[in-house]
């Protein structure tokens, strides 16, 4: 039997790297770690390199081995979880990261840089540094360091008999006498395997020796009472034969012989053949061992040494065909239950339904009834089985969240600042894609908040705040969307100097910008305040970027800032990339989808409200804010049913930058539809996110909000 | 054909195991950790169980001694998944009432070779 492992390669991937943000989010805790968090840390650890090996990664298991064991030097108590062994675990978290990625996309990772951890590891291993009792030594002084102990073991476990264990010659044979303890059977070891593996390796006899046996009154079954006397022939090394003991060494006695001649011994015809008792002859050293654990048959391990360089060359992983984080995703198995209950709903009201189609030949009013019902239920069914099928693809947003916690770590350490992150709503669920998408952007945003937002330590003191800027991550769902919040408590964005920038950078300024205006320009391509181009953000990169990227996944990015107080800023995203919430309105022929979250109102507007503003055109006068008029058929060029929209309906919009009131002839229906993509099958038209079929089998348009009301702007 | 329990919180290894294994023709019942495995065993007596040592909730050496104390796992064959490295684990193993250790990295063919010793 053949079995191909690469198959489980993906699972190893997927639950190693699960590993390492955990590994990674336990050692970045600020408090001291518990006994429950070390044991996790160094239990991920181990799984990692015990899976690497098997998998075929052995470059990364060597590698862990040596983390691993330091992590079990803290496990036991050995050795405290200093601060210098929380960054080195954290470093050997980046390392081990690094091969498994190179592994995945079938790169290549650094091995100096592995070798470099390795050997700082090491250097950690072999000093006396943080362990329990002893005084503290720098990790880099092993020459201070007590002597070998806490080196991992150095080359394979040798046994004494290993150097002698070349196989005899073909013409002798063993002498097995086999005494177990009467707990044997109790370890669930069967004297019977034992022998059937001898009889693998040569010509096995088999002597039972009944003798004491109590009488039958007396006997308990549950314990072994029988000893036996073996014979086994031919070429076979004392090592196999004591491996086939190696279970129950320390239940046994067990004593090997190896006799010169063949004796005559019947061939093995059953459990209680007799064999003669053969007298050891003078050059076969006997050689008895004695039972318990000291016996010196520990199997020779067939893998390599565990590390002790650490200096592994090359990714030498399976190479692995596609890329990982694509390829897969684990879901909690109460999803895919839900999932098979609702498929079993939907089968029975499908063989309901057709069971009335079947039965009468001309429908009844009973029968209509009855299809009636039974197409609400199939209704229901629908929606649940959707609803269940898109919660596989979601992912809690901890995913993104909770590399945060290093990069904060990370960059105010850089930036000599303290800042406290605060994570809410890590358990909040969204779309595996989107979340994806959200990694760059969300990570732009943080070290933007760290690097321009949070003050410095002197500057927070001297404007009466505490020394550490609080930075909070929070996630939640508002309405039909997910929101995620970057909040901080820094100086603000400063609007004098925006505004300098802008007009210095020769932007268009509006006269008396409003906040709002303001904050735009930020997002206006190219556009950076930072004073000195810091490593860490104004890198090219903008903001201009991240809201490309939130908008891409039909996001919203948003911005409030109170000089002095702080900077928040809001994304907003729907819940899912692949069904949206929306309405349709017709326009003549054509039916139309909004985004249900950027509708703000519908009304039917009087010839009161409708105005004409030189230099704006059309706007609809609402509670005092004049808002500009979008007649979605001259937008598209379709003839409408109605030309005033007095006759029809609008629908005000909110886009990032403005509001809108789009003219159509009639709301349809508020329903959820499935994204089609125009790209991918068609090409991309302003106005335009996507299509989706509706019941019926029409094509729909989806509008792109923004991009609706800035095309209007353009052709005013 | 032999119905065998195993468990392991690697999900990876585990499905490993278990293809394995259901390749070879045999039942496989999995679980994630010694709870599950515990509350797996008492479900369905096992002809055999694996079990990874370090596990969350219950490790791989509590789970043996809790096996043993059902009367219907009194001599069931129990294997521990042990690294070459923890020859220590293996004679804590053997004391709470293992059967003996696959030691890992192991492929299927080595598996293949262990259960053999056990079930035949």
């Amino acid at each position: 039997m053949t079995i191909d492992i690469s198959q489980f390669v993906q699972a190893f991937l997927d639950e190693s790297f699960e590993g390492l943000d955990l590994m990674e989010v336990e050692l970045l805790r600020e408090e001291a770690l518990d006994r429950e968090q070390v044991d996790a840390i160094f239990r991920a650890a181990h799984s990692i390199k015990g899976s690497a090996g098997t998998f075929g990664f052995a470059a990364v298991s060597e590698f862990t081995h040596g983390a691993e064991t330091l992590l079990d030097e803290v496990r036991d108590g050995t050795r405290e979880m200093t601060v210098e062994i929380r960054g080195l675990m954290l470093e050997a978290v980046d390392r081990i990261r690094e091969m498994l990625v190179a592994a995945r996309d079938g790169g290549e990772h650094d091995p100096a840089r592995v070798a470099e951890t390795a050997e700082r590891i090491e250097a950690m291993l072999a000093s006396a540094h943080g362990r329990v009792g002893a005084a503290d030594a720098a990790p880099a002084a092993p020459l201070d360091a007590p002597p070998a102990e806490a080196t991992p073991a150095s080359g394979g476990e040798t046994t004494p008999g290993e150097a002698e264990a070349a196989s005899p010659g073909n013409d002798g044979a063993w002498e097995i006498l086999f005494e177990p303890a009467p707990t044997l059977l109790a370890s669930g070891n069967d004297p019977l395997r034992i022998f059937a593996w001898l009889a693998e390796l040569g010509e096995l006899g088999v002597h039972c020796e009944t003798a004491a046996l109590p009488a039958l009154a007396a006997l308990d079954p549950e314990q072994c009472r029988l000893r036996w006397r073996l014979t086994l022939e031919g070429a076979v090394a004392e090592n196999d034969i004591r491996e086939a003991f190696e279970w129950v060494e320390d239940q046994c006695t067990l004593t090997l012989t190896r006799t010169a001649s063949a004796p005559a011994a019947t061939p093995d015809t059953g459990t209680r053949t007799a064999v003669e008792d053969k007298v050891a002859t003078g050059e076969a050293a006997s050689r008895s061992t004695p039972a318990g654990p000291a016996a010196p048959t520990v199997p020779t391990p067939a893998t390599p040494s565990p590390a002790t360089g650490g200096r592994p060359v090359g990714a030498n992983g399976a190479p692995v065909e596609r890329r990982a984080d694509a390829a897969s995703i684990r879901v909690a198995t109460e999803k895919v239950d839900t999932l098979v209950n609702m498929v079993g709903e939907l089968v029975i009201t499908q063989a309901m339904i057709n069971t009335i189609g079947h039965s009468a030949e001309e429908l009844d009013a009973r029968a209509v009834d009855q299809l009636r019902h039974g197409l609400a239920l199939l209704e229901r069914n629908t929606r649940e089985l959707q609803e269940a099928v898109l919660s596989v693809r979601m992912l809690p947003i901890n995913f993104v969240f909770s590399r945060f916690p290093r990069v904060v770590r990370d960059l105010s350490a850089t930036l000599g600042k303290k800042v406290n992150l605060k994570i809410i709503g890590e358990e909040t669920e969204l779309d595996k894609g989107l979340i994806e998408k959200l990694v760059d952007p969300l990570t732009h945003i943080v070290r933007n908040a760290i690097d321009h937002g949070i003050e410095s330590p002197e500057r927070r003191r001297a404007a009466g705040k505490p020394e550490a800027g609080t930075l909070v991550l929070r996630a939640g769902h508002q309405g039909g969307n997910i929101v995620i919040e970057i909040s901080d408590d820094g100086g603000g964005l400063n609007r004098e100097r925006i505004l300098e920038k802008a007009r210095a950078q020769g932007m268009a300024v509006p006269e008396q910008p409003s906040d709002r205006d303001v904050w735009q320009l930020i997002f206006a391509p190219g556009f950076s305040t930072a004073e000195t181009v810091t490593d860490v953000s104004g890198r090219g990169v903008g903001m201009d970027v991240v809201r490309r990227n939130i908008e891409a996944v039909n996001g919203r990015l948003d911005i409030e800032s109170t000089p002095g107080e702080g900077t928040r800023l809001t994304v907003r995203l729907p819940l899912t990339l692949a069904i949206l919430d929306g309405m349709s309105v017709r326009v003549g022929e054509e039916v139309y989808i909004l985004p249900l979250t950027a509708i703000l109102e519908s009304l039917q507007p009087t010839p009161e409200q409708l105005h004409t503003i030189s230099g704006r055109g059309r706007v609809v006068r609402l509670r005092g804010d004049y808002i500009p008029l979008v007649p979605l058929h001259d937008l598209f060029d379709v003839p409408a049913t109605y030309q005033r929209p007095e006759d029809g309906i609008v629908v005000v919009v909110e886009s990032a930058e403005d509001r809108a009131a789009l003219f159509v002839d009639e709301l349809i229906a508020q329903h959820q539809v499935v994204i089609k993509s125009l790209e991918t099958n068609y090409r991309k038209v302003p106005g335009v996110s996507g299509a989706t079929i509706m019941g019926d089998g029409r094509v729909a348009m989806i509008l792109d909000v923004d991009s609706l009301t800035r095309l209007h702007g353009t052709v005013h | 054909m032999a119905t065998i329990l195993a468990v392991d919180d690697s999900a990876s290894l585990r499905q490993m195991v278990a293809f394995t294994l259901k390749e070879a023709g045999h039942d496989v019942i999995e679980a994630a950790d010694g709870v599950a495995g515990l509350e797996a065993a008492k479900g369905k007596a096992a002809d055999l169980v694996i079990s990874d040592i370090n596990m969350p909730n219950m490790d791989g050496i509590t789970l043996v001694r809790e096996l043993r104390g059902l009367p219907d796992y009194k001599f069931t064959p129990i294997l521990l998944l042990t690294t070459e490295s923890s020859d220590e684990k293996k004679q804590e193993g053997k004391a709470a009432g293992a059967t003996g250790w696959l030691v890992k990295p192991f492929d299927p063919e080595k598996l293949m070779a262990t259960i053999k010793r056990v079930l035949g």
